[in-house]
């Protein structure tokens, strides 16, 4: 539930994203300009939430964290379908939109976190 | 932030002794992100600013099959053939200029591409370039015997052993590493041509190669892996595909990522100045998250690299400096890219204008299939897709219903499969019927009837480095 600290947004208030093919698995990485937004996505974004946003098991969900780069990669496993993307049907076969989908997922943000300063772009800084 | 001085001294000092001379930093551009890319990143990398190698990727796994199927219709087709194309264009410069190219352009017949590359090296005057070849990466002539003598290629993805599918099988291909690739460049090879091998060894190779690293250099050869996954997708690291893209200036222009790699294996990641695009921090974050699975563990050919040990700094406008990098000794075994035969399939679409555009489209596609049934074609549920692009089809089933409106039109896209060629035949013919037996306003039917395509499957597997011989050779153009 919303609060007054945090606000519905979507993950892409405060988070890039970038997703692609690994054979049968769709894999999205996703990534935040801030140590205190990194700690929310770790405790936010878990494989049961993705899992539900795009209507798959939730065995079928890994995370792996980089918290070198503020960052957590999902892999989807077997969501493209035995064969991969050259022999599935559909038209986003590779998962390329698949990033886009998840930033699209609304969560209860801290509003701290949904600051401007907080918001990506992020073309500043290093890692 | 780690950075490795010792070391570096010592290999730029070995380095040194070995060739005379180091170039450092050294300036590895990357033109080709997939076959089909344009052909004005790397003319945009040669003639824009400084270059010392220059490596083009043009094999995606669905590549290999095309290539295949080719070369089975003509023995001296199976490679890139852009490759040439863009040679005739950069050839005379780079071989004038030094800068060395490298591309896994050869596909399935690396020897056939090196002999149109001979052959238009001589055609513009250039005697005495020196023209490498890398194979031994095929293997589909080999699997039957292997599979005999106990490699079980098990499906990555599924874990299925692959003797009882051999039948379907259309090509095998092991990726190769970069120390073939170095062989080649030893040798004083100004071009080096290769079939399958591992993407980032492209850029592996010649900074191996360069600063004199080893087999065993596994935190450098890491760094270098990194390097090329970063920009073996071309534009994607700079600026291309990246959600800041409000930021993206000069998109007409984009550049073309360049590595300035230092022999301590550090490297910045960069593009000619006056190009268009961005390299920032997130650029190359989204480059490093690209198509990846455990950061751990990103296996290649030539080592295994930690993604987590990987530390990113701003080192100004357009570039970014990349340090700390760790990695161990390469698994004893290589990924094989399998493609199996699997069917036929074909994809048609129209375009449905609203009011009711959606429950439109719908009812076109059940009438479509009812249509087929009574003519006896059928396809199961798992041989056929309805798409309504415009109502959905990029949003997870999870995301808010106020997405999906009504909208002013959709596009429906249906892709139907199957072993039987004929059905999936019949349902292009019956496509076009729809514009005037079917709901109102039916258009956008463009492009003639879909006709069947083969449908191949990839199939991911290992076999043991033992079982593979990657073979170089080294040919010059006569005077």
């Amino acid at each position: 539930m919303s609060t007054p600290e945090t606000a519905r947004s979507p993950l892409g208030s405060i988070a890039l994203a970038r997703s692609g093919d690994k054979g049968a698995h769709a894999n999205i990485g996703v990534w935040v300009a801030s140590s205190e937004a990194y700690a929310f996505v770790l405790h936010s974004l878990r494989p049961a939430v993705v899992a539900a946003h795009f209507a798959i098991p939730v065995a079928h969900v890994d995370r792996y964290e980089l918290a070198n780069l503020r960052a957590v990669n999902f892999v989807l496993r077997g969501v493209l379908g035995t064969g991969g993307g050259s022999a599935s049907l559909r038209t986003d076969a590779q998962a390329k939109a698949y990033a886009q989908a998840l930033l699209r997922l609304e969560l209860d943000i801290p509003s701290a976190l949904l600051d401007a300063a907080a918001r990506p772009p992020f073309t500043k800084g290093s890692r | 932030m780690t950075a490795p001085t010792a070391t570096a001294a010592t290999a730029a000092t070995a380095a040194t002794a070995a060739t005379g001379t180091v170039r450092e930093p050294l300036l590895v551009g990357n033109g080709q992100g997939f076959w089909g890319d344009t052909i004005a990143g790397p003319m945009r990398l040669v003639r824009e600013g400084p270059l010392h190698y220059l490596t083009l990727d043009y094999l995606a796994e669905v590549t290999m099959s095309i290539l295949h199927k080719a070369r089975r219709r003509d023995p001296a087709a199976g490679y890139a053939t852009d490759f040439v194309k863009l040679l005739a264009e950069i050839l005379p410069e780079c071989h004038e200029r030094g800068i060395r190219i490298i591309a896994n352009a050869g596909g399935v017949n690396p020897r056939a591409c090196a002999d149109a590359v001979g052959a238009l090296a001589a055609r513009l005057g250039r005697g005495g370039l020196r023209i490498g070849v890398v194979d031994g990466d095929e293997l589909v002539g080999r699997v039957g015997a292997l599979v005999d003598g106990g490699e079980l290629f098990t499906n990555l993805d599924t874990g299925e052993n692959l003797a009882p599918q051999l039948g379907r099988l259309q090509s095998a291909n092991a990726y190769l590493g970069a120390w073939p690739i170095v062989d080649a460049l030893r040798d004083g090879a100004d071009i080096v041509i290769t079939g399958r091998c591992t993407d980032a060894s492209l850029t592996v190779a010649p900074i191996a190669h360069e600063f004199g690293w080893s087999p065993e250099d596994h935190n450098r050869l890491a760094a270098a892996t990194v390097a090329g996954h970063i920009i073996e997708c071309g534009a994607q690291c700079t600026g291309g595909n990246f959600e800041g893209w409000r930021d993206v200036r000069g998109w007409a222009t984009i550049g073309y990522p360049i590595v300035e790699a230092y022999a301590d294996g550090s490297f910045v990641v960069t593009k000619h100045r006056g190009t268009g695009g961005l390299v920032n921090c997130d650029t190359v974050t989204a480059q490093l998250l690209y198509e990846i699975a455990d950061p751990r563990r990103y296996l290649t050919a030539d080592v295994v690299a930690d993604f987590t040990s990987i530390e990113l700094h701003d080192d100004g406008p357009d570039r970014v400096r990349v340090t700390g990098v760790h990695g161990v000794a390469p698994t004893p075994t290589y990924k094989v890219s399998c493609t199996l035969q699997a069917g036929f399939k074909a994809v048609g679409q129209l375009t449905v204008p609203g009011p009711d555009a959606v429950e439109k489209a719908q009812l076109t596609a059940d009438i479509l299939f009812d249509r087929l049934a009574l003519q006896r074609v059928h396809f199961g549920a798992a041989e056929r897709l309805v798409e309504v692009i415009g109502a959905g089809v990029c949003l997870a089933p999870g995301a808010p219903a106020a997405f999906i409106a009504d909208p002013p039109e959709v596009v429906l896209r249906i892709a139907v499969q199957s072993a039987d060629r004929g059905a999936v035949d019949r349902f292009g013919s019956e496509l076009a019927s729809l514009l005037t037996s079917g709901p109102p306003g039916l258009t956008g039917f463009a492009g003639g009837r879909p006709k069947p395509s083969d449908v191949l499957e990839h199939w991911p597997a290992l076999v043991a480095k033992t079982a593979v011989n990657p073979q170089v050779e080294v040919r010059e153009v006569p005077a």
